[in-house]
């Protein structure tokens, strides 16, 4: 049993990327000198503390960079949840009375909380539906706006099905009538699917989590736009231009830039390797399992994930199953007890709850080998048919 | 072989999990997580809280099987929570344990272990399983302090033949010491005594929580003579002597709830004397069972003499002697001396 398991551990298909992806290489090389020679504070006055500080400020250039903002733009944070926290709140402390929150029903739970706190102590909040492709309508989105608003926040792709909501359109519906509200994307999974371009998406808060993209965990960022007013939820130091107080985990945000950089570095490949080994896993799997529903498969989604419903198979005996066989996977998102509960973004769909326990993500990432996704459809199929 | 281990982060079900381990079963842990709390977090008190969860998991590791947490809140709601909430609506005595086991446990770990081929399911209940193919025993746990067997009545030979409780064939306290010589980490954890739901707190205040507040209504005596007011028929369960806010000299005790006119009737020890009941949902462990047998209508309960006719439909339990506080709505189980035969939920009283 124990070796059994062991080895099993080894030969594990790993499908579950949007949960986390392995350290890229360059990532960990670039944080070694981190751990005995550029060990100082930076805020600190010495040479070792201003190799640490160049170094934090040399990641913060390339990040800014890589996101077409400016450096001063960018505030660096324990992680997207952290990053949420800080836009939402942030936004809707800092708005006096102008303290109104607008999200989407299918937002992550760090959003959803986080807005849910702010209208227990007296924020208006406005949660906007989707459609049954978990889509927003921006024109909704902005008719939800008042003058009360501070704070639009409608997240670029979604962690459980990887749709991808239309938020270009929904930053130009708010800023045409509402230019003073700030609009805020959870980018944590949008950005392994597509570059970020600050400019483009017309956002002005944006939160990213580094150990998606081949970053370390617990360690994230939030582009706060030149001008916006964010009240900081950590005070101390004053680190961060008083955004983010607390002593900066320089090992992990230079981690974090050097991940960013491989990614954009392969951005063309890595993306044409990913979508191809998620369409070779769909389409093997729909060849075996012919009844498998792929989740808004008609909406515009990301390229890394792949959200499947198999009717009749209640997700969590497949998991144990896959787990069995090597493959990992994973249901909605997990609760601190690691029980899959019903998602909550499948029901804004209209999904039932019974429906809602047939769902399994699939996600793949910068280190899926050529052929995995093949493999583990038919895994997948294998498993299916033993319960079948 | 391979089993799978309902685990709930307390000592009996990591030993349970340790012992099928080192019979050479090939082993999965799980736990089941039923209930919580009203902002759908993990409760603080009671079972299924995430240090339970966490307990488990920590002994899985240290087992070094693999583990998993699995949500059955809806079904444990509308299955065990509900129906709790109903009974005391409707005057009854629930015991969310036994209908825990009826509609939700054992069902589903049991459609769980098929599909992931499971030969066994394996539980932290002090109960033992004897006999083989065709002719599954079920007795009491070795720990008279601590038997489960009659929160284990409705379960029926299909179900036995792939149980196994390997605690039942030890006392608590040797439990405990396995859990310590083998390091597990819940090996002094405090056992849980609590409804899991109801917490520490009183199950009125939990049924307050969950909008149940009946009319105040009158309280009687046998002949309808008003003695006072009481706030509310879910105060009270059959048998109860405490709080009923009326002094007569010699003790009183609840004889009758009836919700439809929120009247709740008192009377003497004597008078609270049931020689008889009716079981609905009558289930055998094999085949039907008659005669003289052993009743117990209490979870902590001794077992009293009794004649069943178990013919009758519904079927009949007749005391030898009138037994006090018989609840509609508690389980009866039936027993030839230390092995259970079957049992049902007490309809009617006589």
């Amino acid at each position: 049993m124990n070796l059994r398991a062991r080895a099993t551990i080894q030969a594990m298909l790993y499908l579950d990327h949007a949960a986390s992806s392995p350290l890229r290489p360059q990532a960990w090389e670039a944080m070694a000198p981190f751990r005995d020679q550029d060990y100082g504070n930076p805020s600190g006055g010495h040479a070792v503390s201003r190799r640490a500080k160049n170094a934090l400020e040399d990641a913060r250039d390339l990040i800014a960079d890589l996101l077409n903002a400016n450096p001063l733009e960018i505030v660096f944070t324990g992680g997207g949840t952290e990053a949420d926290n800080l836009a939402v709140k942030g936004a809707a402390l800092a708005g006096g009375a102008k303290r109104g929150v607008v999200t989407s029903t299918v937002e992550h739970d760090a959003v959803l909380a986080s807005a849910g706190f702010l209208e227990e102590v007296g924020c208006p909040l406005a949660l906007v539906k989707v459609d049954a492709h978990g889509l927003v309508d921006p024109a909704e989105v902005a008719s939800h706006v008042t003058p009360e608003t501070a704070i639009v926040s409608v997240m670029m792709g979604n962690n459980e099905t990887g749709v991808r909501q239309p938020i270009e359109q929904v930053a130009e519906a708010i800023g045409s009538v509402h230019p003073s509200v700030a609009f805020h994307t959870d980018a944590v999974q949008g950005y392994v699917s597509e570059r970020v371009d600050v400019e483009s998406l017309g956002v002005d808060l944006l939160s990213l989590a580094a150990h998606k993209f081949g970053g370390p965990k617990g360690v994230g960022l939030l582009f706060v736009r030149s001008g916006t007013k964010l009240e900081p939820l950590i005070h101390g130091g004053g680190q961060e231009l008083g955004r983010r107080s607390g002593t900066h985990n320089v090992m992990a945000v230079v981690g974090m830039a050097a991940a960013m950089a491989a990614l954009e570095s392969e951005r063309e490949a890595f993306s044409t390797r990913v979508a191809a080994e998620r369409d070779a896993f769909e389409t093997t799997l729909a060849g075996l399992v012919p009844d498998v529903v792929f989740t808004a498969a008609c909406a515009p989604r990301m390229i890394q994930t792949s959200h499947v419903r198999i009717p009749g198979i209640r997700n969590e005996v497949l998991l144990v199953r896959l787990d069995a066989a090597g493959v990992a996977a994973s249901a909605a998102s997990a609760c601190q007890s690691g029980a899959a509960t019903v998602s909550h973004v499948l029901e804004a769909m209209g999904m039932t709850p019974a429906e809602a326990r047939e769902c399994l993500r699939f996600s793949f990432g910068w280190s899926t080998p050529a052929g995995e996704g093949a493999a583990a459809a038919r895994l997948v199929a294998r498993e299916v048919e033993a319960l079948r | 072989m391979k089993a799978l281990v309902a685990m709930s982060g307390g000592v009996d079900s990591s030993v349970a999990a340790a012992l099928a381990c080192e019979s050479g079963w090939e082993v999965l842990g799980v736990t089941m997580k039923l209930w919580k709390g009203p902002g759908g977090e993990a409760p603080t008190a009671g079972c299924c809280t995430v240090s339970d969860a966490e307990d488990a998991r920590r002994v899985a590791a240290h087992l070094d099987i693999p583990y998993y947490v699995w949500d059955y809140t809806a079904e444990f709601m509308s299955g065990v929570v509900d129906t709790f909430i109903d009974d005391y609506v409707t005057g009854r005595t629930p015991n969310p344990c036994v209908e825990c086991n009826r509609t939700v446990k054992f069902d589903r770990l049991l459609a769980h272990a098929d599909a992931l081929d499971c030969d066994k399911v394996v539980t932290g209940h002090y109960a033992r399983v004897d006999g083989s193919e065709g002719r599954y025993r079920l007795r009491r746990g070795v720990d008279p302090d601590k038997d489960q067997s009659y929160v284990l009545s409705m379960l029926g030979q299909e179900q036995l033949g792939r149980l196994s409780f390997p605690v039942g064939d030890l006392t608590k306290a040797e439990t405990r010491s396995v859990a310590a010589d083998l390091g597990l980490r819940t090996a002094e954890k405090a056992d849980s005594q609590d409804i899991c739901f109801v917490g520490k707190g009183d199950y009125r205040e939990f049924l307050a929580s969950q909008g149940v507040n009946p009319p105040p209504g009158p309280i009687v005596d046998s002949d309808g003579n008003l003695l006072g007011i009481h706030q509310g028929v879910t105060n009270f369960t059959i048998g109860q002597r405490r709080g009923l806010g009326v002094a007569l000299g010699e003790p009183r005790y609840v004889l009758k709830i009836d919700p439809a006119t929120s009247t709740i009737t008192v009377g003497t020890r004597e008078e609270l004397g049931v020689t008889a009941v009716l079981l609905s949902d009558a289930s055998w462990v094999d085949r039907p069972v008659g005669g003289s047998l052993l009743a117990q209508y209490r979870a902590h309960g001794d077992a009293v003499e009794a004649e069943v006719w178990h013919k009758a439909r519904p079927v009949r339990v007749s005391f030898a002697e009138p037994q006090p506080g018989v609840a509609p709505g508690q389980t009866l189980a039936l027993y030839r001396g230390d092995e259970v035969v079957g049992g049902g939920i007490i309809h009617t009283t006589s």
